[in-house]
């Protein structure tokens, strides 16, 4: 993948269709580490599924046999001297899973971020009726955008409607040149 | 600042359109978004879909949507057209500039463009 931003909207496609009502998206940034957090809700996976989705021969899907989503991930995290960390639960009472990647921003081998916030709309966009939290913090500053929040303004008024996207993407932008006025 | 104000805004104008926009839809796109998808281009092909499709005011009678692998990964980005009636359309190897392409020759103008689409002797 080009950018990290690709890898998000990837594994957190994965979050939707394990079936979670709410997906939480976390980058924490400082000068020389980026944190990647993806979270959700979702149906979660057994122990040993979640073991042999690190393996890129592993998939769940039918049309094709190899899944290549986690370890891309994985792989642009540890060529950076990062860490990643994957952990699930398929229990009734508390399930869900939690995808951690950290990043050496300085490290040659390390993809930009790119476009995060066409990714956070493309998931809006494809995934209207599921919710998102996506938040991203540089020190103090800090974006964040909750479909929740959006949702309750909006009413019956669906999230994929073109003037919507438009407003979260228009919203994002401000936001992010409010809080990071340098980038 | 694109305040919740504005988002009050929209929904005040969109309310009654939502009930148009749900007797409608005769026209489907979908953009494959699998790894596969997604690492070959297909993030600024959906959004050039999206885009144009509003700007050629196709939005009460196109749905744009997504889907994850349809098999064919090697074509990716892969966009299939489906319409009441017509036979399934697979566009591939896609770009925005192809997209916006398609959104005016064929779900405006009616006319599918066969350069873009997916050949038997492609498989």
């Amino acid at each position: 993948m080009k950018e990290l931003s690709l890898n998000i909207l990837d594994i957190t496609e994965n979050s939707v269709k394990a079936g979670a009502s709410l997906t939480e998206i976390t980058l924490t940034e400082t000068p020389e580490t980026l944190i990647i957090t993806i979270k959700d809700d979702g149906c979660g996976m057994s122990e040993e599924t979640v073991k042999s989705v690190i393996d890129p021969f592993y998939t769940t899907r039918t049309t094709r046999k190899v899944g290549m989503g986690i370890p891309l991930l994985k792989l642009a995290s540890e060529q950076t001297g990062g860490e990643f960390e994957i952990n699930s639960s398929d229990s009734l009472e508390d399930h869900g899973t939690l995808v951690k990647a950290s990043f050496n921003k300085n490290h040659i081998d390390f993809t930009p971020l790119g476009d995060i916030i066409s990714t956070v709309t493309t998931l809006i966009q494809g995934h209207p009726d599921t919710d998102f939290l996506f938040t991203h913090t540089f020190g103090e500053a800090a974006v964040s955008l909750d479909t929740r929040e959006i949702r309750q303004v909006l009413e019956d008024v669906p999230l994929d409607t073109y003037e919507v996207i438009k407003w979260i993407e228009e919203n994002l932008k401000e936001q992010y040149s409010e809080a990071f006025p340098s980038i | 600042m694109k305040s919740l104000a504005e988002l009050q805004a929209i929904k005040d104008k969109m309310k009654d359109k939502v009930i148009l926009r749900e007797g409608s839809g005769d026209m489907r796109v979908v953009v494959g978004m699998a790894t596969c998808g997604i690492a070959a281009g297909a993030r600024p092909v959906l959004n050039a879909l999206v885009e144009e499709v509003n700007n050629q005011g196709l939005g009460g009678k196109v749905t744009v949507s997504q889907t994850g692998c349809i098999g064919i990964c090697q074509f990716e980005p892969v966009v299939e057209v489906f319409e009441a009636g017509k036979e399934k359309v697979t566009y591939v190897k896609m770009t925005a500039e192809k997209a916006k392409e398609v959104v005016e020759k064929h779900l405006k103008g009616g006319r599918v463009i066969t350069d873009y689409t997916l050949k038997d002797e492609n498989l």
